[in-house]
């Protein structure tokens, strides 16, 4: 009826994108928002008291002097909830900008993470071989453990936590994802 | 203003800072409470007479208060609570007025700073407690910062969809001097977007020249705009001669008595209301937000309509119901686009279509939805007010309710010829609402008639404002429709639950007309229908507060009625038989 193309939503109020479809779809938003205390707890209070997911939420300030941090949250939900989602993010005071990277173009997501692996013999040299495999770094070794640093896709640190955990992986940690548009452009 | 505001900045304490910025805003009355965490600021107020402050008797009460202010008079209203205990009995007011999108500040005293964390005594984590039951919030840590921010919660809780915000201010902020800069100094960013996208708006023109069969479907949104939305409406609705409705929250925005009114719609809403959203081809959706009060069964709403939006917030758009051609915007701003943007086109209607379509509005209007069996011997609560309506209607008059059968009765049966006079509480359904918000309407308007409609169970729940009625002189009227039961309970529990009357029984009453001398005020109490006008009357033409205990049929239930988990088109109409009209699966929702 509107006769708007359909895409992004970043600079437009409007939703844009068809919201029919029953379908939960992944999405990767970039919420810049000023760093005042509390505005965490608004973020996450909006999903858990309107009963969205969160997959993954990252959170630093990037802009020291300004006082703006930026939350990368990986969410899924049906295009409608999606919307919902963005709208009622943009409705808390103190945040600047929802970004939905999903639509708005390709991006590169990153997570880092940490594994400890404990081992002798040909685990730990398998282990070893595979950390190269997958350009994990060693950050922390004994005679018997190492600690590996990976960065990657979350579906990469799954797959290398996957092919630790029988050479004897026993502590993980993940800092969850961070997320850019590719290209010269900034739309942030 | 007084010599005392002359100086609008430079040092001061936190304390006077915060009378000044009332003054600054052009705050003259609120409501509040004091405590130890409030002290500073109550020496303040005791030391200057530009702001009056109503002391009422439960912090709930202020807030509702303040809301009734807010929503009589298009200005924010203020509470002032202390810390712990006082913060959180203005939970349930904050959460109705950000439900209701009644525009509300809350000032909250808290412990000192060095001792927040502490469990210090009276300590409560107000804005944890209070952030998801207001727009935004602010724990004030340096009195440098409190200016600023006091603007900016009027800012915010008066701009884009209003709402209510709360400042938290430890003691020794309240105590400690720092700069003060006037209202300027506030920071500037929060500006929702109030003008529509042309496109949106020429596209709505577009489809309101073929429509067949339109209507309007309004809500508080457009009361919240302001008056000029009101009157825009008015213009618009008697250009077109489309047909409109309104929320519950909308009533007043289009007249009563309008031609083209259909009354409310929604659950207990006009056969002709909802049969006309049922049927209707075009739904032009100004200011109210597809609450499932209104839109009964979703999948069964309005079947063959194209429906647009205008809100001012892009969170109600898409949210409940799809939408073909959403508006964001001011519901005044985009009005006037919308009635440039028609005009500009010629003005067309599809004149012999919405000819039709008045037809058919004429025969379900003909089913007279809203009669009921009339007796001689006991009061019908219809009745009551029937008659309350009549004799009040050519008044300068503003009605409160509490929740519950009378709530809707009162919606059906009284006509709101203008914006602002109807306050109820319609998003949250908070009991103990009425009473309360009817002193700050009367404070708000002292020569003007105010009747809080009430059932005896609401009234109830906050009835020490009687204190405050009295105290103040507010000739607040409380019209309680006594039923002696929880008759909204009742009368689901008679539809819903095989007729098993759980605790919905109103026992062990006070004697209100004793209790309203208790308190030094008038007490009336009236059973026969005969003697209803006089005493109406005598309620009337008393110049102070009066409880009118009005003792109607105990087992009426309201009619027309959409059960839970029906269409719009399924309606329960007065004395039809009601026997297995609701599904189980209706009981489940509320
Ligand atoms: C604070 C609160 N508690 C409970 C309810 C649930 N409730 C809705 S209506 C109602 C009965 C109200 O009784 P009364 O005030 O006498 O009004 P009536 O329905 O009899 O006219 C109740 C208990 C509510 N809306 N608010
Ligand atoms: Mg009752």
């Amino acid at each position: 009826m509107l006769n708007i193309k359909a895409g992004s939503t970043s600079h437009s109020a409007y939703n844009l994108r068809s919201v029919y479809s029953d379908v939960e779809e992944r999405h990767t938003l970039a919420v810049i928002v000023e760093n005042e205390p509390g505005v965490l707890a608004r973020v996450i209070g909006l999903f858990s008291g309107r009963g969205y997911n969160i997959e993954s939420l990252t959170v630093a300030e990037i802009d020291h002097t300004g006082h703006m941090s930026r939350i990368t949250l990986v969410t899924s939900g049906t295009p409608q909830v999606i919307e919902q989602i963005k709208a009622q993010l943009g409705r808390i005071v103190p945040v600047h900008e929802v970004h939905d990277l999903t639509v708005e173009g390709a991006t590169v997501e990153r997570e880092l993470a940490l594994f400890k692996v404990r081992g002798e013999g040909e685990h730990r040299v398998e282990a070893l071989r595979l950390a190269d495999i997958f350009r994990a770094n060693v950050v922390d070794s004994t005679l018997e453990s190492f600690v590996f640093e990976i960065t990657g896709t979350p579906e990469k640190i799954d797959a290398f936590a996957d092919l630790m955990r029988p050479l004897g992986l026993i502590e993980l940690a993940r800092t969850g994802v961070a997320a850019l548009s590719r290209g010269p452009d900034s739309r942030v | 203003m007084t010599g005392q505001t002359e100086q609008t900045g430079g040092q001061m304490t936190g304390a006077k800072m915060v009378v000044q910025a009332l003054r600054d805003q052009g705050v003259d009355t609120v409501f509040g409470y004091p405590g130890g965490a409030v002290l500073p600021i109550y020496d303040e107020l005791f030391q200057q007479n530009d702001i009056r402050h109503v002391l009422v008797r439960h912090e709930q009460g202020a807030i509702h208060a303040a809301e009734g202010y807010a929503r009589s008079t298009g200005k924010p209203g203020v509470a002032i609570v202390t810390s712990g205990p006082g913060a959180t009995n203005a939970v349930t007011g904050l959460t109705d007025a950000l439900l209701d999108s009644i525009p509300i500040v809350v000032l909250s005293g808290q412990v000192p700073t060095f001792m927040i964390g502490s469990d210090a005594f009276q300590e409560a984590d107000t804005v944890g407690i209070t952030r998801p039951c207001t727009k935004h919030n602010w724990l004030v840590k340096e009195t440098d910062r409190l200016g600023s921010t006091l603007h900016e919660a009027f800012h915010v809780a008066t701009q884009g969809r209003p709402g209510p915000v709360l400042v938290d201010i430890p003691k020794d902020v309240q105590f400690a001097t720092g700069s003060y800069g006037g209202k300027e100094t506030r920071s500037t960013r929060y500006a929702p977007p109030v003008k529509g996208d042309a496109a949106a708006i020429e596209a709505l023109a577009r489809a309101m020249e073929t429509a067949r069969r339109p209507i309007f479907y309004t809500g508080g949104g457009v009361i919240n705009s302001g008056p000029e939305a009101s009157k825009l409406l008015r213009d618009l609705v008697e250009a077109t001669g489309f047909p409109i409705t309104s929320t519950l929250m909308g009533l007043g925005a289009y007249p009563a008595s309008g031609e083209q009114w259909l009354g409310m719609l929604g659950m207990h809403g006009l056969y002709e209301a909802n049969m006309a959203m049922h049927g209707c081809d075009l739904m032009i959706c100004i200011g109210a937000r597809f609450d499932d009060r209104i839109t009964g069964r979703i999948d069964a709403f309005s079947p063959n309509s194209t429906r647009a939006h205008i809100d001012i917030d892009p969170s109600s758009l898409n949210k409940v119901i799809r939408t073909d051609i959403p508006i964001i915007g001011d519901v005044a701003e985009v009005l006037k686009e919308l009635l440039g943007a028609w005009s500009a086109r010629g003005r067309k209607t599809d004149r012999e279509g919405l000819a039709q379509w008045q037809a058919q509005i004429n025969e379900w209007r003909a089913k007279d939805c809203l009669a009921f069996r009339n007796s001689d011997k006991v009061i019908k609560p219809q009745y009551a007010l029937q008659r309350l309506e009549a004799l009040t209607k050519d008044r300068d008059r503003y009605i409160t309710t509490e929740v519950g059968q009378h709530q809707m009765w009162a919606a059906q049966y009284l006509g709101f010829e203008a914006p602002n006079r109807w306050m109820t509480s319609g998003g949250l359904g908070t009991m103990g609402y009425g009473f309360p918000a009817s002193v700050g309407v009367q404070m708000a308007h002292p020569d003007s008639l105010v009747i809080n409609v009430a059932g005896e169970a609401s009234w109830l729940m906050n009835m020490q404002e009687m204190g405050t009625a009295v105290q103040y002189r507010l000739p607040v009227k409380q019209f309680i429709l006594n039923n002696e039961r929880l008759g909204m309970v009742r009368q689901w529990q008679e539809l819903l639950h095989g007729e098993r009357y759980s605790q919905s029984w109103s026992e062990a009453l006070p004697d209100f007309v004793k209790l309203a001398e208790a308190f030094g005020a008038k007490g009336i109490i009236c059973k026969d229908p005969a003697d209803l006008d006089d005493a109406i009357m005598e309620m009337l033409d008393h110049d102070g507060p009066v409880i009118f205990d009005c003792l109607v049929e105990k087992h009426e239930n309201c009619f027309p009625m959409i059960p839970s988990g029906k269409a719009h088109n399924e309606m329960l109409m007065g004395e039809v038989s009601t026997a297995h009209a609701i599904e189980a699966g209706g009981a489940v929702l509320v």
